[in-house]
């Protein structure tokens, strides 16, 4: 519970941060401040984090980042947790030639490269915000349905579940009293690794230009920006790379808790 | 001096005892029997024999071997005594083979390991080794790889590999527990014949194998030694109380009281059932070939017979969890067909299981409550809360649970009390019918004993019926009215359990009987009464299945099968009945 807590606040302040503090802050994010080209953190100006190579405050400018990261992050897992659940433990529990053709149907979109994927997205559908989270999300399910549907074929044969349906137990009832709770746990600790893997995506594509567009920013993209300037300015790196990584490790701990947390066996 | 001196040997894991100043001597060429419970601390015991324990357990004490201090001496001292002088037999031999060698290199590996033999030579102690431990064919299956090889022959396979290299003790960590009970006798047997100069350290938790097998015995609970002594004078005369309650626990195969018949009406009855698998070649096989039998009102069937024996398919398929190839089954004048969750809801609740293993019986994300509640929200509607809490309470009470139970998680169980919350809701809906499969097979003796008091308890409440499914003969004899003995599918011989017992009509009986080790150490051992393992159920004999290891069998019994017929109030399947 402690882990949750202390992780969850950490989050929680940045995510306040993220929405609230660039009202705070007399910039924004696309006006150059000619008198403060690449200049360090100071209050001079207000420039608390310091400014970019192009004379944009850099608060402003992380701020917005973590917004877009933690908003591409937690719809990408949402999306991927919502159909991979659903696909998984249908497949898993009425298994025979439903499963076969459902995972079939996985394997296909497996075969499909990522990239290609993306572009095909994006030549189809102009550049659209929107379009990363389903991209990563429509990646991250198929991972997600397979590891589901594993452990609801193995939980199905269990004697638990046996004993339910000789008791008279229906279908809906085993599956949300008898499969699902047996599932959180590595459900959770998937997500935890989901939201990262979604993070470091998002950055990949940001990087390759299909990604966020300028003047428009993420944490990745604040990251290989800083990376070009580090010799010079290196809390342009030093500042979004250091958020990046205590976001990360605040899901991957928090991930951790909350396995224990749902899992009955896990001792308290 | 002993062989092998342990005095005041204690184990400890982050400060907790596991083993508690435990003295043992094993003199040279005797047989040494360590019995306890689960938990007892006799394997970590052994462990630290070999220096096989993990680094993070703490030892104290003294070990010697053969005068050498065995307790933190450095490997090169621990290599040469491991194999050479001290062979270690573990209770699965699939988990102690490597699959992916073939037998005779893995037994020759021991050999070239410790410079003992090599090339030529080393290959025929392997074959030698292999024909000591009465491997049939030997040079075929020194090219053979571990599945190939049956559960018993396996076993064998560890028993030549621990005896190689002529150690001077063997250890043999519950060494037939996995095997079936005609295949544990001649594994004990073999045991015996190998002990020429070699002292036997046995662990096991059954008494019966002790008083057979052992000259000397030590009884531990819970770390610490609470008697020891000759074999006979602790069996006459036990010291702790520990040990009586033990003796008490192990049902006899041999005598004792059996439940009186019981005269009820028929309740459910099995016509002509067969259950039919494929196997993964895509062959047809018949785990259960043309059964009936019938349930009164009361009684306890047991259903026996080794693993394979189809004993699990037929209850199951009864019960609706597998399909039925053909057959009927008739529950109160009324047919029962189809898959349970086809079956009407209130036929549904009659008939109730207990599994073997209760601790995947149980979900593990649910509290006591709720498992033991969840039948009642399914049946009974109306109840409400208060009322349903009240009967779930009463329930874990019948079984003999506190209030406290309610909420526990099954984790926090132990498995005597994790089977009986499994047998409080099974029984919640007060069922007519309860089968049982080897529902106490996996406890230890004395809980086994309070399990079996509680099943016996509602039966004489509720007139409930028991179908007893078991591979322990001496737990049938002491809770069952009728038994079911089956073979490779088929049904040889139902009797009552007094006739059964004392005179078995079908030699494949008579031998189940005969394997069964007796814990009295005044009944000597019996030779094992069969050769050979439960036939393949893809291919099985002609004629008689049994026929190939029956002592009794002629050509009729290879080319005709037997028919059940009636003998004195037993039906028995068999050409040739032995005498009553």
């Amino acid at each position: 519970m402690k882990t949750i807590r202390v992780t969850g606040g950490i989050l929680l302040v940045i995510a306040i941060a993220a929405v609230a503090g660039p009202w705070l802050s007399p910039n924004d994010y696309v006006t150059t401040d000619f008198d403060a080209i690449l200049a360090a953190p100071s209050a001079q100006g207000s420039h608390w984090f310091g400014t970019d190579n192009l004379g944009r405050d850099l608060f402003v400018r992380t701020m917005l980042g973590i917004r877009v990261t933690l908003m591409v992050a937690i719809v990408a897992s949402l999306v991927s947790l919502v159909i991979g659940v659903a696909y998984g433990a249908i497949a898993g529990y009425v298994g025979g030639r439903v499963d076969a053709v459902m995972m079939r149907f996985v394997d296909t979109l497996y075969a499909l490269p990522f990239i290609f994927f993306v572009i095909l997205l994006m030549v189809a559908f102009e550049r659209n915000f929107l379009l990363i989270f389903v991209a990563i999300g429509a990646i991250n399910w198929l991972d997600m349905a397979r590891i589901v549907r594993g452990q609801t074929l193995g939980l199905r044969e269990r004697e638990f579940v046996e004993a339910a349906r000789l008791t008279g137990v229906s279908t809906p009832r085993i599956v949300l009293r008898h499969i699902a709770p047996n599932l959180l746990g590595i459900v959770i600790v998937y997500v935890t690794l989901t939201i990262p893997q979604a993070i470091l995506v998002e950055s990949f594509l940001s990087f390759l230009g299909l990604g966020v567009q300028e003047p428009q920013t993420s944490l990745g993209t604040l990251v290989d920006a800083g990376v070009a300037q580090m010799e010079q300015a290196s809390w342009t790196l030093l500042i979004p790379a250091s958020l990046l990584a205590l976001i990360l490790m605040c899901f991957n701990f928090m991930g951790d808790g909350l396995r224990d947390h749902f899992d009955a066996r896990h001792d308290r | 001096m002993s062989l092998l001196d342990v005095t005041g040997l204690s184990i400890r894991y982050d400060g907790q005892a596991v083993v508690d100043g435990v003295d043992l001597f094993v003199e040279r060429g005797e047989s040494v029997g360590l019995v306890g419970e689960s938990g007892s601390g006799k394997s970590q015991s052994a462990l630290a024999i070999l220096g096989l324990l993990p680094a993070r357990a703490q030892v104290s004490g003294s070990i010697e071997f053969d005068g050498q201090q065995v307790l933190g001496a450095d490997d090169a001292l621990l290599d040469r005594l491991r194999a050479r002088r001290i062979g270690m037999v573990f209770q699965d031999p699939m988990q102690a083979l490597n699959p992916y060698l073939r037998i005779g290199v893995q037994l020759r590996q021991v050999l070239v390991a410790h410079g003992l033999a090599a090339g030529r030579d080393a290959d025929a102690r392997v074959i030698e080794a292999l024909t000591r431990v009465r491997l049939p064919d030997p040079e075929r299956q020194f090219r053979a790889f571990p599945h190939e090889l049956s559960g018993g022959m396996r076993q064998r396979v560890m028993i030549a590999s621990a005896l190689i290299a002529g150690p001077d003790l063997l250890i043999a960590d519950e060494p037939t527990t996995a095997l079936d009970v005609t295949v544990q006798a001649q594994i004990l047997e073999l045991l015996e014949e190998i002990r020429d100069n070699t002292a036997l350290l046995l662990i096991t938790h059954d008494l019966g194998i002790v008083a057979g097998h052992c000259e000397h015995m030590i009884v531990l609970e819970k770390g610490r030694l609470v008697d020891a002594g000759p074999t006979t004078s602790v069996f006459a005369s036990p010291r702790h109380a520990h040990t009586r309650t033990l003796l008490e626990a192990a049902p006899r195969v041999d005598r004792g009281e059996v439940p009186a018949p019981v005269d009820g009406r028929t309740l459910l009855a099995v016509e002509a059932a067969s259950v039919q698998y494929r196997d993964r070649g895509g062959a047809l096989l018949d785990a259960v070939n043309d059964v009936s039998f019938a349930v009164r009102q009361g009684e306890t069937v047991a259903v026996v017979g080794e693993s394979g024996s189809g004993k699990s398919s037929l209850v199951r398929a009864m019960l609706g969890l597998v399909p039925m190839a053909s057959g009927k089954v008739v529950y109160a004048g009324e047919p029962l067909e189809g898959p349970v969750q086809h079956r009407a809801r209130e036929r549904r609740r009659d008939l109730q299981l207990v599994f073997q293993d209760p601790v995947s019986a149980l979900n593990p994300q649910m509290r006591v409550r709720s498992i033991i509640e969840e039948p009642l929200l399914v049946h009974e509607k109306g109840i409400g809360s208060a009322e349903r809490l009240g009967r779930v309470t009463a329930m874990l009470d019948k079984v003999g649970l506190e209030a406290a139970f309610l909420t526990r998680y099954p984790h926090e169980l132990s498995g005597g009390q994790a089977q009986r919350v499994a047998i409080a809701r099974a029984l919640v809906l007060e069922p007519r019918i309860l089968v049982c499969d080897e529902a106490v097979a996996a406890l230890d003796g004395s809980v086994r004993k309070q399990v079996l008091d509680v099943l016996r308890s509602v039966q004489d409440e509720a007139g409930l019926s028991i179908i007893f499914i078991s591979h322990d003969l001496a737990v049938v004899r002491s809770i069952s009215h009728r038994v079911l003995v089956m073979y490779a599918g088929r049904l040889v011989e139902v009797a009552g359990n007094d006739d059964l017992f004392a005179s078995p009509l079908h030699p494949y009986t008579r031998a189940l009987i005969d394997s069964v080790p007796v814990p009295d150490p005044v009944v000597a051992p019996k030779a094992a009464p069969l050769r050979g393992e439960t036939p393949s159920l893809i291919d099985p004999p002609s004629g008689c299945v049994f026929h190939p290891r029956c002592p009794r069998s002629d050509e009729t019994c290879a080319s005709k099968r037997p028919r059940l017929r009636e003998i004195r109030g037993t039906r028995v399947a068999c050409h040739y009945p032995l005498d009553r």
